[in-house]
């Protein structure tokens, strides 16, 4: 596992059933692009989250293939729409196969 | 190319740059809470009038960044802080949480720090950090610039967002305070340049494409765009000392804690802002 | 003027470099999409693409998507290493097919968006972003 990956996710804690929410997500990662070179100048192997995926209740909203052109600790936001109240899952692949994950609930208002 | 030619066309080119004034204007607000990033100089500064938050320089999206605690990325650092807030490391087997509730204790203190103790010496918040670790955690001290010491400087400032920078520059800071002015506006290095040469001479310029801005420090530690992390002061002091290919003095040293109490009280009156977004 | 033979050559010599780095260098902006559409036609009408003019740091570049509709959409840098950035694909439970994000600009290029469509159709849009190299390389 890739030392110091924290994920973090903004979702609201209630919504209307139907409703469009905003969701913000954010893992720290070094995202390492094998291009940088170290001192002795060999190359740093690329060591990046490459994909990321948000469901809820089972249901896919978003499935992302991610690249080493994605900065530093990836930041994706998007929308999502709430039917009833349930569970967000929301999990990180880092090319070291070690998988993060976070859940967050929401309720209908 | 010969290096004395160097600095003359850097000011060259800056000066034929207008001076760029975008995002002065703009009102830095963070969940609701409205910051000072402009106000009149501090009456010690001879040559300026009006003092700037570093967020001003920046072009509008870094600027947004800084907007919100979700936006900001430094906050992953804030969090990574919060935990070890609360680890029991070193041999009496404590965490900060044990004596120190929360972090919310140290409301203030950022916003008068540098300061002197009672021993007469200038002290700084990282070396508040490491004796406690050091003495009453039986912990190993932190680097001055790591990332736990960077996180932690970033959780602590924070709790004193918003206060009005207040570092004293009378009576036994005095002498530290003259000692940090005297760096200042001290030429070194390779470029032969001083602080005052970009920060207090030439800031609202472009210095090829960067903004220059009055080198304030009171939104330290700031994330850095270009390095993607939490970045100290002296980490900052040492990088531009470096820039103007000057030997750098050490981080921690009586220098670098003297030139911190003199540019953070050429900010006093501008609100913390810790942890910033800077480019 | 003039020019000793070391200076005539070494002028049409960067000359010569000078016109043939960028054409390798950099993939071409509508060849970067027929990668994508497989050779289809891509309509400018469907996709919005938001970047900054000038980037403040060619590190850290925020970004933002959104094509109504689409079943995916997929980000290329034109002037980096490789080209992809990212491929987001929407599920049923997306309430709207759109994402913003932050990336990584090695120099001055186009930044692409290439959405594909339910029905198989493709819209496209392009920005150059301007990345520069700030300061006194600090």
């Amino acid at each position: 596992m890739a030392k110091g990956v924290k994920p973090r996710v903004k979702v609201p804690k209630t919504a209307a059933a139907g409703e469009t929410i905003t969701i913000k997500t954010l893992i720290s990662h070094k995202m390492e692009t094998g291009r940088r070179k170290d001192g002795d100048g060999n190359v740093i192997p690329r060591s990046i989250i490459n994909r990321f995926t948000c469901a809820f209740n089972g249901n896919s909203i978003v499935d992302v293939n991610m690249e080493p052109a994605i900065s530093v600790n990836p930041y994706f936001q998007f929308e999502a729409t709430v039917p009833e109240a349930g569970e967000f899952t929301f999990t990180w692949y880092d090319d070291d196969g070690s998988v993060y994950e976070k859940k967050k609930s929401i309720k209908i208002a | 190319m010969k290096i004395t030619s160097l600095l003359p066309l850097a000011f060259s080119i800056a000066a034929v740059a207008s001076v760029v004034t975008a995002g002065e204007d703009s009102t830095l607000s963070v969940e609701g809470e409205v910051f000072v990033t402009k106000i009149a100089a501090p009456a010690h500064l001879e040559n300026v009038d009006e003092i700037f938050s570093g967020w001003t320089y920046r072009r509008d999206e870094t600027q947004a960044l800084q907007m919100d605690d979700f936006e900001n990325p430094s906050f992953v650092f804030i969090d990574q802080a919060l935990d070890q807030f609360e680890t029991v490391e070193g041999s009496a087997g404590k965490a900060c949480s044990s004596c120190h509730e929360s972090a919310e204790a140290f409301s203030g203190l950022r916003a008068s720090m540098p300061r002197v103790n009672s021993a007469g010496e200038l002290e700084t918040i990282p070396e508040l950090i490491n004796n406690c670790r050091t003495e009453r955690m039986g912990a190993e001290k932190w680097k001055w610039s790591g990332g736990q010491m960077s996180a932690m400087l970033g959780l602590i400032g924070l709790q004193s967002r918003g206060m009005a920078l207040n570092v004293a520059i009378d009576g036994p800071a005095a002498s530290f305070w003259e000692k940090g002015k005297e760096l200042y506006y001290q030429r070194v290095g390779q470029l032969d340049m001083a602080c005052s040469s970009c920060h207090e001479d030439n800031y609202g310029n472009m210095i090829r494409a960067d903004h220059l801005s009055q080198g304030q420090i009171n939104g330290f530690p700031t994330y850095r765009l270009k390095n993607a992390k939490l970045n100290t002061i002296h980490g900052r002091f040492k990088g531009c000392m470096k820039n103007i290919r000057a030997t750098p003095f050490k981080e921690g040293s009586d220098e670098f804690k003297a030139l911190e109490l003199y540019v953070a009280s050429r900010a006093n009156g501008l609100s913390v802002e810790t942890p910033s977004v800077r480019n | 003027m003039k020019f000793t033979r070391r200076e005539t050559l070494a002028v049409s010599g960067a000359a010569l470099v000078a016109t043939v780095l960028p054409l390798k260098l950099l993939a071409s902006t509508p060849d970067l999409i027929s990668g994508i559409t497989g050779g289809a036609e891509a309509s400018g009408d469907g996709i919005n693409l938001t970047a900054p003019e000038i980037a403040e740091n060619g590190n850290t570049v925020p970004i933002s998507v959104d094509a109504p509709g689409a079943v995916a959409i997929t980000v290329l840098a034109a002037g980096n290493p490789t080209p992809g950035v990212a491929k987001f694909n929407f599920g049923s439970g997306s309430g709207a097919q759109s994402c913003s994000t932050r990336i990584r600009l090695a120099g001055t290029q186009d930044v692409i968006a290439v959405a594909e469509m339910a029905d198989g159709s493709f819209s496209a849009a392009h920005q150059t972003v301007k990345v520069t190299i700030g300061g006194c390389g600090g």
